[in-house]
C-alpha cells in the first residue's frame, strides 16, 4: 500500500504529481500522473511468449492478412514443399470452426485451433494457451494465422519475430494505403495469387509503391501458393537467420 | 473492434490504481499510429466503467499525432499518416511520436 495516498494497484508507481486539489473542507482530488502502457498486460505475456521462443531457438511467424487471402492454402503447400526439413508446427486462429488446423494436420504438421468467438484478433494471452498445448519443439519453425483481419491484429505484440502480411492480386492495389497499420506493421508482404493475375484488374507497380509508401523497409514477394511461382523466395525468407524475436 | 477490449484495459488500469477510491477522471494518449479510434473508446468506456469504481468518470483523450523525422533530408515534421509527404518529395519518416497508447493520468475523490 502506498503510504502517501493509500492506493494499493499492482501498477503502482510513484507520485511524482501527486497533487492535493484543495478545496479546504470540501472534496479532495488525488491526482496520479503515470504513464501505464494499455497493453502493457498483452505486452507482458508476449514478452514471456518472446522468451520461449528465443530459448527454445524457434522461428516464430504471424500471418496476418483479410479473410480469403490464402494464408491456409499457403501453409499447407509450405508444409508440403519443406517436408523434411525444420519442424513446422502452427496455431491456427479463427473466430469459429477448426476446419483451418484440420486442413493443416492434413497437410502433415502439428497444429492448435483457436476460437476467438467474438473476437477479431489473437492475443498475445491466446497464443501462450495455444503454446503450453503445442509444446513447441526446439529449433521448430511456428506458424500463428492469425484471424482474417486486416485491422485489429496490428496492434497486437504475440511475442513472434516478425508479422507477414499476405495480400493477394484479387483483393484492391490500394490495400497497403487502406490498411496502413498492418503494412506498418510487418515485415514481408507476400502478393499471393499471382497466377490469376491475368484475369483481374490489378496494377502490381502500383501495389509496390503503395506498400514501399508505407512500410520503405518491408520486403515484398508476389507468389503464388498455387502455382509455387516465386515461392523459392519465401523460403529463402524462412531460412534466414531473424535474430532473437 | 478492438477499442472493446482496449478500454476494458484502460477502465481496469484506472480501477486498479484508485483502489477502494471513486475515479473522477481518466487522462489517456492515444498515438496517430495506433490503429484505435479516439471515437470508439469514447463509445466503449460507460459502458466498460459500469459497476466499477470508474463508473461516471469523466475520459479525456489526447491525440498525439504523429511526428517524424525524414530519413532524406532529416527535416522533423507532423506527418499526414498514412498519406503524408515531406517536402523534399520522399515519405520515408522515422517516427518519433504517434505510438503512444497509455493512460497518464488519473483522478480519484
Amino acid at each position: 500500500m502506498c503510504a502517501t495516498c493509500g492506493c494499493s494497484g499492482a501498477t503502482h508507481e510513484h507520485h511524482e504529481h501527486h497533487e492535493h486539489g484543495h478545496d479546504h473542507g470540501h472534496e479532495h482530488t488525488h491526482v496520479h500522473a503515470m504513464e501505464a502502457a494499455i497493453l502493457g498486460k498483452n505486452d507482458r505475456i508476449a514478452a514471456q511468449n518472446r522468451r520461449l521462443f528465443a530459448d527454445r531457438r524457434i522461428l516464430a511467424v504471424n500471418l496476418v492478412s483479410s479473410p480469403g487471402a490464402g494464408k491456409t492454402t499457403l501453409l499447407e503447400r509450405t508444409i508440403a514443399d519443406l517436408r523434411g526439413g525444420r519442424r513446422i508446427q502452427v496455431i491456427e486462429g479463427d473466430q469459429a470452426t477448426s476446419n483451418d488446423a484440420e486442413r493443416i494436420r492434413a497437410a502433415g504438421a502439428e497444429a492448435i485451433q483457436i476460437n476467438t468467438g467474438s473476437g477479431c484478433h489473437l492475443d498475445a494471452a491466446m497464443v501462450d494457451g495455444a503454446l503450453r498445448r503445442l509444446e513447441p519443439a526446439p529449433g521448430a519453425l511456428v506458424f500463428i494465422e492469425n484471424v482474417g483481419n486486416l485491422v485489429c491484429p496490428a496492434l497486437f505484440d504475440l511475442g513472434e519475430h516478425a508479422k507477414v502480411v499476405v495480400a493477394s492480386v484479387t483483393e484492391g492495389d490500394d490495400k497497403p494505403l487502406k490498411y496502413p497499420h498492418m503494412f506498418r506493421a510487418s515485415r514481408l508482404v507476400l502478393l499471393n495469387k499471382l497466377d490469376l493475375l491475368p484475369y483481374v484488374r490489378f496494377d502490381l507497380d502500383a501495389f509496390v509503391r503503395a506498400a514501399r509508401q508505407i512500410n520503405p523497409a518491408s520486403e515484398i514477394i508476389p507468389v503464388s501458393a498455387v502455382s509455387g511461382e516465386n515461392l523459392e523466395r519465401w523460403y529463402g525468407w524462412l531460412r534466414h537467420d531473424h535474430g532473437e524475436p | 473492434m478492438h477499442e472493446l477490449g482496449i478500454t476494458q484495459e484502460i477502465v481496469a488500469i484506472a480501477a486498479d490504481r484508485a483502489g477502494d477510491a471513486k475515479v473522477r477522471r481518466v487522462v489517456v494518449e492515444i498515438g496517430r499510429l495506433t490503429a484505435v479510434l479516439p471515437d470508439a473508446v469514447r463509445f466503449c468506456f460507460d459502458i466498460c466503467a459500469e459497476d466499477t469504481n470508474v463508473a461516471g468518470a469523466a475520459l479525456d483523450i489526447v491525440e498525439v499525432p504523429a511526428r517524424g523525422r525524414c530519413r532524406a533530408c532529416d527535416v522533423e515534421q507532423v506527418v499526414d499518416w498514412p498519406i503524408g509527404v515531406c517536402g523534399c518529395g520522399k515519405s520515408d519518416f522515422e517516427y518519433v511520436s504517434g505510438d503512444e497508447l497509455r493512460v497518464t493520468r488519473v483522478e480519484v475523490h
